[in-house]
């Protein structure tokens, strides 16, 4: 491995995964839920609190202005991480959740009853309830591209699913239940060739590696700050200029205006049309920390740790009788889905946390494809991050052998 | 017929007496494992518990004055737990039940042990006893 990948100087950058659980060494593999994060952002939000909190935009004083700076650095460290175009083309929002609903919400304006958005069975509820709600108010059609039994997208089926009132397809980058690698750019070329726009839900796909948003050729591209070493509660939506000028505003409000009578407003240019009201400052300086942080790494040599993780994790996990792995799609970021006949996967959860070891039980907010996947209890799934090491997966093996022989 | 104080007492010496986790767990697992089978036609939705993340049905009725619950869960430990909270308040008067303190399990060690959400159920779990038990009052 490069010298730039040092797993133990790596760890130590990440304060949190150094303690005890249950009497046991913390194993942190929650991270498709929420990373840990490195002690940069740590000290960016504190030092952002201790120095410089001001509110941004229009302030006359000195510390307005450095707030103002950072924040609009933060623009530049997203626009870099998704090599966009420009720092215009970056919106702060919540996270992904938000980033989805403002386009539901500002590009479902142009939608009415019969149009259809394409989503995948494999969406997050996050990519497939702000849908519904247009369904509900416009009587939109969703149509969804069916989940191969490995896990993987049936393409195969996408021309049939297209059609002439096909208004968007939006898709997830990564699967955050079963972890599979989506073929995106394919997707975006295709949807090209139809005029169609598309939308990816980057929740999954930015903590495992860089994305270059103009490679995907998507219109629109979203991720969450927590997924990805930042805080939570910031996050952004890439969306390519014309789309910014053209879509009217999602939320009114302070800063996204020009001017304002009561009988007339007028809009910001973007992105500050779409970003009403104070914003997370500091999570938008902690994300840009992480960011910053994230582009020093050496990802290529993080992809080949994180693959042999998830190998290693697979390997042992489908030794275990009665195991069943759902999502074994060819091509995974490193997370693994189970399920164990005959247990709960809550109970399976609850023994593992017992032993310090932190993993996602349930669902993992994406009913449908675990009901079609026969796990309609929902798995366990572990999920690694560039910090997890081969003696934690050897301690997952051995605790879900310990879980299995306590239940049965 | 012991008192819930009573009971709740031997729970709690039955609790004081493993020495970690895992024998902990293991015996609610297995009081889970010696809970009555709970009828299949009443596992519907009329029968369910909202408020687990693992499904659990549940039904209460009186008899001579005293509660009689039965339920199950698809979940191991939350059956344990179900069986638990039975221990503690199966035949017991609606009366026993309203002076019995709400935060007994407090007093087994296992609360420390239990997600909050799963805190949370059961929580709501004995709400429920405890409202069928003032309806009765």
């Amino acid at each position: 491995m490069s010298q730039r990948f040092n797993l133990r100087a790596l760890r130590a950058e990440f304060p949190a995964l150094d303690q005890s659980v249950n009497g046991q060494p913390l194993v942190y593999l929650d991270n498709a839920a929420t990373t840990q994060k490195p002690l940069c952002v740590i000290e960016a939000v504190t030092h952002f609190y201790r120095h410089d909190n001001a509110n941004i935009h229009r302030g006359v004083h000195a510390l307005s202005a450095r707030a103002t700076e950072q924040y609009e650095a933060a623009r530049h460290s997203v626009q870099r991480a998704l090599n966009a175009a420009a720092a215009e083309e970056i919106v702060f929002v919540r996270g992904v959740t938000e980033a989805i609903n403002l386009v539901a919400s500002s590009f479902g304006q142009r939608l009415k009853a019969g149009d259809e958005i394409l989503i995948s069975a494999l969406e997050h509820h996050a990519n497939i309830v702000p849908w519904h709600l247009l369904r509900e108010r416009l009587g939109i059609v969703l149509t969804v591209i069916p989940v191969n039994d490995d896990g993987s997208l049936d393409l195969g089926a996408l021309p049939q699913l297209v059609t002439p009132h096909t208004r968007l397809i939006a898709v997830n980058h990564v699967s955050n239940a079963l972890g599979t690698l989506n073929p995106v750019a394919e997707i975006c070329a295709f949807a090209r060739t139809l005029g169609i726009p598309t939308l990816i839900d980057g929740a999954q796909g930015l903590p495992h590696g860089p994305v270059d948003v103009q490679a995907i050729g998507c219109d629109f591209y979203a991720l969450s700050g927590h997924k990805v070493f930042a805080p939570s509660g910031v996050g952004a939506l890439y969306a390519r200029r014309p789309w910014l000028d053209e879509l009217p505003p999602y939320q009114g409000g302070g800063d996204m205006i020009e001017s304002v009578r009561f009988d007339a407003v007028r809009y910001a240019p973007p992105p500050a049309k779409f970003e009403a009201g104070t914003p997370n400052i500091e999570g938008a300086i902690g994300l840009k920390a992480a960011l910053d942080w994230h582009r020093q790494q050496d990802w290529c040599a993080i992809a080949a740790h994180e693959s042999s993780l998830l190998a290693q994790a697979q390997e042992g996990l489908a030794a275990l009788p009665g195991l069943r792995l759902i999502g074994q799609a060819e091509h995974k970021a490193p997370v693994i889905s189970f399920v164990i006949d005959g247990t709960h996967p809550h109970d399976i959860g609850t023994l593992l946390d017992a032993q310090g070891i932190a993993v996602r039980t349930g669902q993992h907010c994406a009913m449908p494809v675990l009901e079609q996947l026969g796990a309609p209890q929902g798995t366990v799934r572990a999920s690694f991050a560039l910090y997890n090491t081969h003696d934690e997966v050897e301690a997952l093996l051995r605790a879900v052998h310990r879980a299995h022989r306590m239940l049965s | 017929m012991a008192d819930p104080a009573q009971r709740i007492q031997e729970l709690a010496d039955e609790f004081a007496f493993f020495g970690d986790w895992t024998e902990r767990y293991q015996y609610l697992i297995d009081l889970g494992k010696q809970l009555p089978a709970f009828p299949a036609e009443k596992q519907n939705d009329a029968h369910k518990f909202h408020g687990c993340q693992s499904q659990v049905w549940f039904d209460a009725a009186w008899q001579n004055g005293q509660i009689h619950l039965e339920g199950t869960s698809d979940a191991a430990i939350v059956k344990g737990l179900i069986a638990l909270l039975f221990r503690v308040y199966n035949g017991q008067t609606a009366t026993e039940i309203l002076s019995t303190p709400a935060d007994f399990l407090d007093t087994l060690d296992l609360k420390n042990h239990l997600s909050a959400n799963r805190a949370t159920g059961l929580a709501g779990m004995m709400q429920k006893i405890q409202r069928i038990a003032q309806q009765a009052d």
